[in-house]
């Protein structure tokens, strides 16, 4: 279990090398110079130079990219002249547009995205696992019938289309709800959750439509398994026969596609934060593609492709603690 | 059945999208500021967003421009985005798939590792920073499929390779292989066929997903640029009209969302009539 543990982790390192390698050296090497984004308008040839000097662009990509990595674990400093920044690890840079550090701008918005995420993720796990139970409970009634169209809606919606639904629905016609305007949850728990309410909702929707096809499938399959006749047969309640036994069953694939999942989350969470004009990580990223400000859109890529990986390792290594089977010999 | 309907109703009106202007008598970037009400902040004048005789679906806020037009020109370019990236995505990812399965070991190796690699990363957040270094001159929905292409060849590529790994083994390969035929001619000839089933089920399930990238590049307003309409740009404008202009969410989110339907259930239908299990019946 151990070497599977550190083979899985040292495979994960490799990914993400690799990963942060290729889309460093593609932002790096694009046709348009990085020395004269970095320098912003009113630049001269004076101040592209020392921009050139102070940030290393005139070091060949794969000496760049050492130092990139040299600032993501102990800190880089930037000098041009006299003047030095320390950049303290995990350093990402500046930004070209604020020239603020990416690492503080991401740390600033990452609550908005945690709150947004974890939110949604609870309201969709809820959701889909009672929407999918329901609907194997009531095979081929109505309700099913209807459970698994809307599973079928909500898997073809893209979310910023349920997000101005939800929006007609909730903030223009019942005025029910506020434009989402993002309070944070220290401040006033209370307008936090009521102006997150409507992102939660449109995030989940589209989560909550893959909780409840895995949980109905899952459900369906323990509901005839012997055990579960068998509890049955000893005059065990219906309510403890799902409750404790079939819905056990019927969960443990969803703990390793929620960590699959988590990609789709970001990409909605992208598209949620955008609309609902959140100040998180995912509307950074837009902002900043929008700008071409390098720095920022490199950071982000490297922080979502970091959380993915991790992901996947944490459900594979989970995997392999509870199913032997999963593990290589 | 409803859903190839659909589809094919709407590949209809996206080719004949400057012939249904024609008929009612607009273009698509046409401003007309003398039908928006400019006391409201530019919200068309009369209900449902301007519906009119002369606008079939009403006029854009702030803009005036005839929603019917930029909407079928809009379908152009949602479905040929969806449709060309998901050529190319086949294109690429059966190259790629079949090198890997008949490149021999090495090749094989370094390319699943690619493969891997690939499907590993957020494609939609990687496809979104790719759109800001792009060159600028290329035709943007040109562009855009070469962008989804690039992100997401990774399934398509699995599932030759792992399908050619197992088809290289069947007898009438082997066959192929004695009569002397060379590695290049079995993949084409002898395999690529017997690998038409699964990625046309593929092929049928990534178009939805695509054209949900397109929308959602062109909502982020790293898609298609204005004047040329997307849907996604126009729902990303009725993100702030929602209140005063409700008709202009309701008909670009409306076809998007019958559209994506449609294309979900044709792809069902399609695996449906592929997977023995279920005896061709769709």
């Amino acid at each position: 279990m151990i070497w599977f543990l550190l083979r899985r982790v040292g495979a994960a390192v490799v990914v993400l090398l690799a990963l942060s390698a290729i889309v460093y050296a593609l932002f790096y090497l694009t046709p348009g110079d990085p020395a004269v984004l970095a320098c912003g308008r009113g630049c001269n040839a004076e101040r592209l130079a020392q921009t050139q000097q102070k940030l290393g662009l005139d070091d060949p990509i794969y000496v760049q990219y050492w130092h990139f990595l040299e600032g993501l674990v102990v800190g880089r400093d930037y000098s041009a002249g006299p003047d030095v920044d320390h950049c303290a690890a995990p350093c990402l840079g500046y930004s070209f547009q604020t020239d603020q550090p990416v690492t503080a701008m991401l740390m600033e918005r990452l609550p908005v995205s945690a709150s947004l995420a974890f939110g949604a993720e609870a309201m969709a796990l809820l959701l889909g696992v009672s929407a999918g139970l329901l609907s194997a409970l009531r095979r081929g009634r109505p309700a099913e019938r209807i459970l698994t169209a809307v599973t079928l809606l909500g898997y073809s919606t893209p979310v910023f289309l349920i997000g101005l639904v939800l929006l007609l629905v909730f903030c223009a016609y019942l005025q029910w709800l506020p434009f989402p305007a993002y309070v944070s949850l220290t401040r006033n728990p209370g307008e936090w959750a009521r102006n997150l309410v409507l992102p939660w909702l449109a995030l989940a929707l589209i989560q909550a439509a893959v909780y409840a096809r895995i949980t109905r499938a899952g459900a369906l399959e323990t509901l005839v398994e012997d055990h579960v006749r068998t509890f049955r047969a000893y005059g065990l309640r219906e309510r403890q026969v799902i409750g404790r036994h079939a819905l056990r069953g019927a969960l443990a694939p969803l703990v390793t596609l929620t960590a699959v999942e988590v990609a789709q989350v970001m990409t909605a969470a992208v598209l949620t934060e955008t609309m609902f004009g959140l100040p998180g990580v995912g509307k950074l990223t837009v902002e900043s593609v929008n700008s071409v400000d390098l720095p920022v859109v490199v950071g982000v890529t490297v922080l979502a492709g970091t959380v993915v990986v991790l992901a996947n390792t944490v459900a594979d290594l989970l995997h392999a603690a509870a199913d032997p089977r999963a593990r290589p010999a | 059945m409803a859903g190839l309907a659909t589809v094919v109703l709407m590949v209809a009106v996206a080719l004949a999208a400057p012939l249904l202007c024609a008929i009612e008598g607009q273009d698509p970037t046409t401003f007309h500021s003398d039908l928006l009400d400019s006391a409201r902040g530019g919200v068309p004048h009369g209900s449902f967003g301007g519906v009119s005789a002369d606008h079939w679906l009403g006029v854009e806020p702030a803009t005036g421009r005839d929603v019917f037009a930029r909407v079928v020109h809009g379908a152009r370019v949602s479905l040929g985005v969806a449709l060309g990236a998901t050529v190319l995505e086949l294109l690429v990812g059966i190259a790629v798939g079949l090198g890997a399965g008949f490149g021999g070991r090495r090749a094989d190796a370094v390319l699943s590792r690619l493969i891997e690699l690939s499907l590993a990363f957020p494609s939609f957040l990687l496809a979104l920073a790719l759109m800001a270094i792009v060159p600028q001159s290329m035709p943007r929905p040109l562009l855009l499929a070469c962008v989804i292409t690039a992100v997401s060849w990774g399934n398509v590529a699995r599932v030759t390779r792992s399908q050619a790994l197992s088809l290289r083994r069947r007898d009438y390969v082997d066959a192929a292989r004695m009569s002397g035929a060379r590695p290049s001619r079995i993949a084409v000839r002898e395999v690529l066929p017997g690998l038409t089933a699964p990625l046309l089920v593929l092929a049928a399930l990534k178009v939805p997903l695509n054209m949900v990238s397109e929308a959602g590049l062109s909502f982020l307003g790293a898609g298609v640029r204005p004047p040329t309409p997307s849907w996604g740009q126009m729902l990303s404008t009725a993100t702030t009209w929602f209140r005063a202009d409700p008709t202009y969410v309701i008909v670009p989110g409306g076809l998007l969302f019958l559209t994506l339907l449609a294309c979900t259930v044709l792809a069902e239908g399609v695996r449906r009539a592929m997977d023995p299990r279920w005896g061709g019946r769709s």
